[in-house]
């Protein structure tokens, strides 16, 4: 029985790898899009680092944390328009009437997003590498980036899911990426929290999960092995995970019952 | 059929019903309209509100203060998306069958142009508008004076018109929203590769050689000099504003063409 799950969570899983990876469309913004922001970034707010107070000289460490979390970002639009494709063309109907488990449904989506989560973030370790950052926690600290990037592309991903399972439109997953960008633009993305000199902002970004997130990916960077930021990234990654996953629970039932 | 020219007045008629519309349907629907307010304003509250803290750093002189400084480059941006959006309007109409029924029935074509031309203007409006306040409201100093004021905004004007006419040459050509990124991509690289944070003085490197020669750069020189009252680069800007103008004129005029003789 344990071997049959996995055997479709296994199948389910290399579809959705090979549904992103021989798209153009959806690999190019997960590898175009953050590394073209990291370069206009770094360059940019260079000065940044002259900053008292500033916790590096180099912005491209400071700066690389961010490209984790759109990554996953890509990933919520990625998994969510891929589900929805699956919706509205009755695949996944299809895929339900099987004696298929309903786990494997999303399990094995899910699964798929966390390969390429953690492919995505080697990929920014490499080329965040030869932009010139520095990482500080070595080799180590590159594992355990690439298992939060693939916990985080999970959560967001999970999220996605929902989106579709709820509305069954690609065109309203796509609708969510701007909101979710938001949040990055309302967090310590730019500056460290110590140096968000506007009041209104530091406390958004204080109370903002996303702040912690890009603090455990940046700490690595920068501290080398920080444990409080580590606990933090780890807790909202999972955190929001724990939410996704309820949220694609509730929504699932829906969903089923309506076909 | 109708053919390209036929009238000054038919082309006036063709471009305000197709104004009117094209404002009607931009208030009515919020999924069009509450996206175009929120992000200019997402954009301010991130880099005016999250980054103020350039403003103390050394070499950064800037009289009018950070808010009024990224002020102007969430208006420059603002302004020049309200124009991309309404080429994404254009090619969602072709996809629809909307703007094939339109250049059936439309007088003078060059009016559908000139009428999508400013549905962008008073989109760009509605949103420098709500910006413009929240900047107020948020103690945005202008120390620049009433002329200068009205030249900012009037550069505005012209960076809609640029932004219009590059996406509408792409959606005329296209006409499929799936050249969205084609339309948005080269407008967001030129924009973010203009010394958006800090001036162009406080660049190193690559970014400042590839700033020194982007117009955005002299769009944002000059903005930031009309509103603290330092003039920079204000003739520079508005020569290269018009050039550019002319040049995306003739570009949409002629995927106007393209979209008539396709099947």
């Amino acid at each position: 029985m344990k071997g049959e799950l996995s055997m479709q969570i296994g199948t389910l899983a290399r579809r959705a790898m090979r549904k992103t990876l021989r798209q153009p469309f959806q690999l190019f913004p997960i590898i175009f899009f953050p590394i073209i922001l990291l370069a206009v970034n770094a360059s940019g707010l260079r000065a940044a680092t002259r900053l008292a107070g500033f916790p590096t000289h180099s912005y491209v460490s400071f700066a690389i944390a961010v490209a984790f979390i759109q990554g996953a970002m890509f990933a919520l639009i990625n998994s969510g328009t891929n589900l929805a494709e699956d919706i509205e063309t009755g695949f996944f109907n299809r895929l339900a009437l099987t004696p298929m488990r309903r786990v494997a449904l999303i399990g094995g989506l899910l699964v798929g997003v966390a390969a390429i989560g953690a492919l995505q973030s080697a990929v920014y370790i490499l080329i965040g590498l030869i932009a010139g950052a520095h990482l500080d926690a070595g080799f180590a600290g590159a594992l355990v980036i690439i298992v939060l990037g693939a916990l985080t592309t999970v959560a967001f991903g999970a999220l996605g899911c929902a989106a579709a399972l709820r509305t069954g439109s690609g065109e309203a997953v796509q609708g969510l990426f701007p909101l979710f960008f938001v949040f990055i633009f309302l967090s310590s993305s730019n500056l460290p929290r110590n140096l968000l000199g506007t009041g209104w902002f530091h406390t958004v970004a204080n109370w903002n999960p996303i702040s912690y997130l890009i603090e455990a990916f940046r700490s690595l960077f920068i501290f080398g092995w920080d444990p409080a930021a580590l606990w933090r990234g780890f807790a909202v990654a999972i955190g929001l995970m724990i939410l996704g996953l309820l949220a694609v629970a509730v929504t699932m039932r829906g969903r089923l019952q309506r076909t | 059929m109708s053919s390209t020219r036929e009238s000054g007045g038919g082309l006036w008629r063709v471009a305000m019903t197709i104004a009117w519309r094209g404002l009607h349907t931009y208030v009515r629907r919020p999924d069009l309209f509450v996206p175009s307010l929120v992000f200019p304003l997402v954009f301010f509250a991130s880099f005016a509100g999250g980054l103020s803290a350039l403003g103390t750093i050394p070499g950064f002189h800037f009289p009018a203060g950070y808010t009024a400084f990224q002020f102007v480059f969430v208006l420059c941006q603002s302004a020049m998306f309200a124009g991309l959006f309404t080429g994404f309007t254009v090619a969602f109409d072709f996809e629809s069958g909307f703007a094939r029924r339109l250049m059936m029935a439309a007088e003078d074509r060059r009016g559908i142009a000139l009428g999508y031309a400013l549905v962008a203007l008073c989109r760009a409006t509605i949103t420098m508008i709500v910006i413009t306040g929240v900047a107020l409201l948020s103690g945005m100093r202008i120390t620049g004076g009433g002329v200068d004021v009205f030249g900012l905004y009037g550069l505005a004007a012209l960076l809609v018109l640029v932004g219009y006419g590059w996406a509408a040459g792409v959606a005329f050509r296209f006409r499929s929203i799936q050249a969205g990124p084609l339309m948005q991509t080269p407008v967001f690289l030129i924009l973010f590769l203009a010394p958006v944070y800090v001036p162009l003085k406080l660049l190193t490197g690559w970014i400042h050689a590839v700033a020194s020669i982007n117009p955005a750069t002299s769009f944002l020189d000059a903005g930031r000099g009309l509103i603290s009252g330092a003039h920079n680069h204000t003739a520079l800007a508005f020569a290269c504003a018009v050039a550019l103008v002319l040049l995306f004129a003739i570009w949409t005029l002629r995927g106007l063409r393209n979209a008539e003789s396709s099947p």
